[in-house]
């Protein structure tokens, strides 16, 4: 969490840079493995590959908004709620009529954006701590939620189950969506001004500020954008599971899942180093994950333990090597 | 901070506006009645074995699903994640052993999450050579269309929750919640006098089990003209309880306690005991540790069961419907009985876990009790 | 996470009127509430009840505070009771003479569970958020395993003596659970070690600026293992109350990892370090047990609470944000 200002070596930059597809090769080799070594390479196939990269687009979705305020530095902990709360938003509104996709859509975005900026408020204006302030925002929206919904409330109409379950070009839709967020993200990461001031306030916020950022808008606009991605998740998986619920953003464990995958992908949880690809890469290889546990028949309790396990150990992979001091 | 609180309210209102409108029904009157007679009814099929019995008599031809062994039999989880669900798996895995026919038998658990249930069965029909799918599916209306997909390329096979579509072969369940209810309430109306006072404890709220439980106890209390003095969710959690109880105590008198679910009643017998109160009139469930604290303290108890047996039906059915056998179906009911003091001798085993289900069927099995945790 | 790059200037103790911790007004405020609501807990059987179903989470935060000040989080701990319960019922397998080997065992293993936290932090560089959420997915999975997925044995009335017992017919208070007995000794330890010790001022030093301690001397390291090391076996201590006073369940300390970290925010507790108190903190734990007394007393419902809650955490980081401005950095 601090000193980001040491000199670091151009070597370790470059490592960083290639650990998370380093990471996701093994995940895939060790896959390939177990299914070969268990005779069970019938799951070899396009179609199971294609299984295997959609088992995390919800997952997927909220990462790439989660990359945007751990990049600057903050972190979220309200996108389960929220997803909770968009996902019951869309199904209300939408309650199964076909033309009311579009107002649910524009409600639920609506929704997503209100969140990210008392969010983005809470952290920057009044300074208080992130983890701290979505933590409240997470019970301020879960609690609202369940005062008024306790089961799956409304549906969607079977032509907004596209988004889940309709195919494009041989592929998932949704597969194709997550990727084309991800595109967007990149550019603006990497290609805005917005972008570069993200990096900048992240890594150096005093200096960033005396560079002439305006630090408070880039991470309001950061956590605006989680929100956001949170909301598309919540809609998506209002889509996938033809309803809302007020527990699916809670039973998926979207907050704290969203964060391992990005610090898993290489993105620092002190703000200012990482990027998409590697968060893209981390929920590829929670998938993978997954999928290695099915085939090898791994049971539930000790799935859980491995998983605590290889999030440390990933996260370790990084970080060892760095001399700065962690909290 | 106003910006909040109006956030809250804007959330609010919309929300409103079409949830209860939707909310689903989990007070039926047709329902309540129809289980209220399944109750009583005598079920059809082997004496003694309430794992293959049936209350409704209607059967599914099975003869295009026919098929050679050995089989490949894939059951998609919702979870291992209570007491109840343990026993329940170790009563499948059990099952299983007894069947040579099957060859491969492939769990994979979706860990309490709807999203990863979805994407379990997609990985199943995409590379796990099933012959038959069993899903128990972790919410009604999430997994239907998992469920749809599915039927359309192998026999399915659905049980605990059911799903809206009648496409699985069969939907295997027990009486049901409305059942449930209906016992721990009549229980407590013939051993209080009129006006007394009871304590609903429930687990949480929207669960479509546990609502329809609290419906049907409810209206039976009320009916009986008991005072209801309070109906509080615990979570599940052991010193929640206690604290609840512990709370009622000290503002009045409590006759009876109804509760949908018995994890957590020997927390709420404790309360009593600690504080120096006799016990009152308990409904509890047929869980090891409350039926031990019932014989011991001498109680007036009942234990409503939401039986574990159910968890061995599937493969049973699995395999009959592979071999081309009629089952019942598309609705496979089993009888749902309680534990009473008549036969809560033969129920109570000391040698087995606290949160062991007593009403699993399980007893004759080759690896009773060690499987199950026993001694 | 957003810790500014100027070193905090060391808040020089202005010659002012003692500044008295918030949080003891608001405890008293939500007391008087409580009172008024219900006339009972005057009673002994009704203060002592509340002090009771809180020291858990008292103990736990007070030791949560450790990692806390020297600038980390530990998520850890809601599993580890857990385990702590869990593992405790398959190991006395309702031996009462178990007992007390069975607490020796718990012991060493939230020294084992502390000291893989405090290395995996200081050595591996691994964020504590990260280290001990990890670290609290695998303690949960372990105490599954090691049950099977549900309880296995009981707890016997020795094991739950700590939790569940109190001595009755006493003069005065007439009633005293075990349980207070066990929250007044570990307060007391935890505050003499943060408040009268060296370590407690190297742990503060090294929460405030990690480089100037380090340059100055401090074993950062040691000091910071420690610091885990003193929020597990809290945690351990926890769930020997929890498991006494409710019985064995396979998610007892779900939760209890927030709730502690939230008592010590209400109880002025700086995050990312340098500063707390840990009879702040107590009053911190308190004070949440109060609130969720009232509330529950208020008849108001679940989702009310979690409002009600969220907001409070929120209010009483800003609080303290405001506080320390104006206190002139």
């Amino acid at each position: 969490m601090t000193d980001a200002a040491l000199p670091r070596p151009r070597a370790g930059l470059r490592f960083e840079r290639w650990a998370p597809a380093l990471l996701l090769v093994v995940a895939l080799l060790l896959y390939v493995l177990i299914a070969v070594g268990t005779g069970q390479s019938r799951y070899l196939t396009w179609d199971n590959l294609i299984s295997v990269l959609g088992r995390s687009i919800a997952l997927g979705l909220t990462a790439i908004g989660q990359t945007f305020a751990i990049l600057v530095a903050s972190i979220d902990l309200s996108v389960a709620s929220l997803i909770s709360a968009t996902a019951v938003l869309a199904s209300v509104v939408m309650n199964g009529d076909p033309a009311m996709i579009l107002p649910a859509s524009i409600a639920v975005l609506a929704l997503g954006a209100i969140v990210g900026l008392v969010n983005g408020v809470l952290v920057a204006k009044l300074e208080i701590n992130p983890l701290i302030a979505t933590l409240g925002m997470s019970l301020v929206i879960q609690g609202c939620l369940s005062a008024f919904v306790s089961n799956f409330a409304g549906s969607v109409p079977v032509e907004f189950q596209y988004f889940a379950y309709g195919t494009l070009f041989g592929l998932p839709f949704s597969l194709i969506f997550m990727i084309l967020l991800a595109l967007a993200a990149w550019f603006i990461l990497r290609l805005t001004r917005f972008g570069s001031d993200v990096y900048s306030v992240g890594g150096n916020r005093e200096a960033a500020r005396l560079a002439g950022i305006k630090t408070a808008r880039v991470v309001i606009g950061a956590h605006l954008i989680c929100s956001l991605c949170a909301a598309i998740a919540g809609l998506y998986l209002a889509s996938r599971l033809r309803s809302g619920a007020p527990w699916i953003g809670a039973d998926g464990v979207y907050d704290l899942e969203s964060i391992a995958v990005v610090v898993i992908g290489g993105t620092v949880l002190a703000g200012g180093r990482g990027g998409i690809w590697g968060t893209m890469a981390g929920v590829m290889i929670f998938s993978l994950i997954d999928s290695i546990f099915n085939i090898a028949g791994v049971d539930a309790f000790a799935k859980q333990v491995l998983r605590g396990i290889i999030i440390v150990a990933a996260v370790a992979f990084y970080a060892v090597r760095s001399r700065r001091l962690v909290a | 901070m106003k910006r909040l609180v109006a956030l809250a309210a804007a959330a609010g209102l919309a929300l409103t506006a079409g949830a209860f409108a939707q909310a689903p029904n989990f007070d039926d009157p047709e329902e309540f009645a129809k289980q209220r007679e399944q109750l009583t009814a005598t079920p059809m099929g082997p004496e003694g074995m309430p794992w293959e019995q049936y209350l409704i008599d209607t059967m599914a031809d099975t003869s295009a699903h026919a098929k050679e062994g050995p089989y490949t039999v894939c059951f998609s989880n919702a979870g291992v994640n209570n007491p109840w669900r343990v026993v329940g798996y170790t009563n499948m895995t059990e099952e299983v052993a007894l069947h040579e026919e099957i060859g491969e038998f492939i769990h994979v658990d979706a860990e309490g999450s709807d999203d990863k249930q979805i994407a379990d069965i997609d990985d199943l029909l995409a590379g796990g050579n099933c012959d038959i799918l069993i899903v128990s599916p972790n919410t009604t209306a999430a997994l239907t269309p998992a469920v749809e997909k599915a039927c359309a390329q192998l026999p399915v096979i659905v049980f605990d929750r059911g799903v809206n579509t009648d496409c699985p072969v069969t939907f295997i369940h027990p009486v049901g919640g409305y059942g449930f209810g209906i016992q721990g309430a009549e229980f407590i109306a013939e051993n209080v006098e009129p006006g007394a006072n009871v304590l609903m404890l429930r687990i949480l709220p929207g669960v479509d089990v546990l609502e329809t439980r609290y419906s049907a106890g409810r209206r039976i209390l009320e009916e009986a003209g008991l005072n209801i003095v309070g109906a509080e969710f615990t979570d599940g959690d052991n010193a929640k309880t206690k604290s609840i109880v512990e709370d009622y105590l000290a503002r009045g008198t409590i006759d009876a306690v109804w509760m949908d679910a018995g994890a957590t009643a020997v927390a709420a017998v404790e309360a009593f005991e600690d504080g120096g109160y006799d016990i009152p009139v308990f409904v509890g469930e047929d869980q090891q540790d409350f039926l031990r604290k019932w014989q011991d303290l001498g109680m007036t108890a009942i234990a409503p069961t939401y039986p574990t047996y159910q968890w061995r039906t599937p493969i049973i059915a699995a395999v009959r419907i592979l071999q081309g056998e009629e089952v019942p179906g598309p609705e496979w009911v089993l009888p749902q009985p309680a534990v009473t003091q008549e036969n809560l001798e033969a129920m109570v085993n000391p040698a087995m876990p606290p949160l062991h289900y007593a009403m699993c069927g399980c007893e004759e099995m080759p690896n009773y009790p060690q499987a199950w945790g026993g001694q | 996470m957003s810790e500014n790059a100027l070193p905090h200037e060391p808040a020089r103790p202005r010659r002012a009127l003692p500044q008295i911790n918030p949080v003891y007004f608001v405890l008293a405020a939500l007391i008087v509430a409580i009172i008024v609501q219900n006339p009972a807990f005057v009673e002994p059987t009704g203060y002592m009840n509340f002090l009771k179903r809180a020291a858990p989470l008292a103990i736990l935060a007070a030791g949560q505070l450790y990692v806390i000040v020297s600038g980390g989080f530990d998520l850890s701990v809601g599993s580890l009771i857990t385990l702590v319960v869990v593992g405790s019922s398959m190991l006395t397998n309702n031996d009462p003479n178990a007992t007390w080997w069975v607490i020796a065992v718990m012991f060493g293993i939230g020294l084992g569970v502390g000291l893989i936290n405090g290395l995996v932090v200081c050595y591996l560089k691994v964020p504590s958020l990260i280290a001990t959420l990890g670290m609290m997915i695998t303690l949960n999975g372990l105490a599954l395993m090691w049950s099977g997925g549900a309880p296995r044995g009981y707890l016997p009335d020795s094991f739950r003596f700590f939790g569940r017992f109190n001595f009755t017919d006493l003069p005065v208070i007439r009633i005293l659970p075990v349980a207070i007995i066990v929250l007044v000794v570990a307060g007391f330890v935890l505050y003499w070690f943060m408040h009268r010790t060296n370590f407690g001022r190297l742990l503060h030093a090294i929460g405030d600026n990690p480089r100037a301690a380090r340059l100055a001397g401090v074993p950062v390291n040691r000091v910071r293992i420690s610091a885990f090391v003193v929020s597990s076996l809290s945690a351990v201590v926890a769930g020997i109350l929890l498991g006494g006073f409710a019985g064995v369940s396979t998610d007892v300390g779900l939760g209890y990892e927030l709730q502690a970290i939230t008592a010590t925010v209400l109880g002025g507790a700086q995050l990312l370090g340098g500063r707390g108190s840990v009879p702040a903190a107590i009053a911190g734990a308190l004070t949440l047990m109060a609130i969720f007394t009232l509330l529950n007393f208020l008849g108001l419902p679940q989702p009310v609470r979690q409002v009600v809650q969220g907001l409070i955490l929120i209010l009483a980081v800003a609080a303290t944000v405001y506080r320390q401005r104006r206190a002139g950095r």
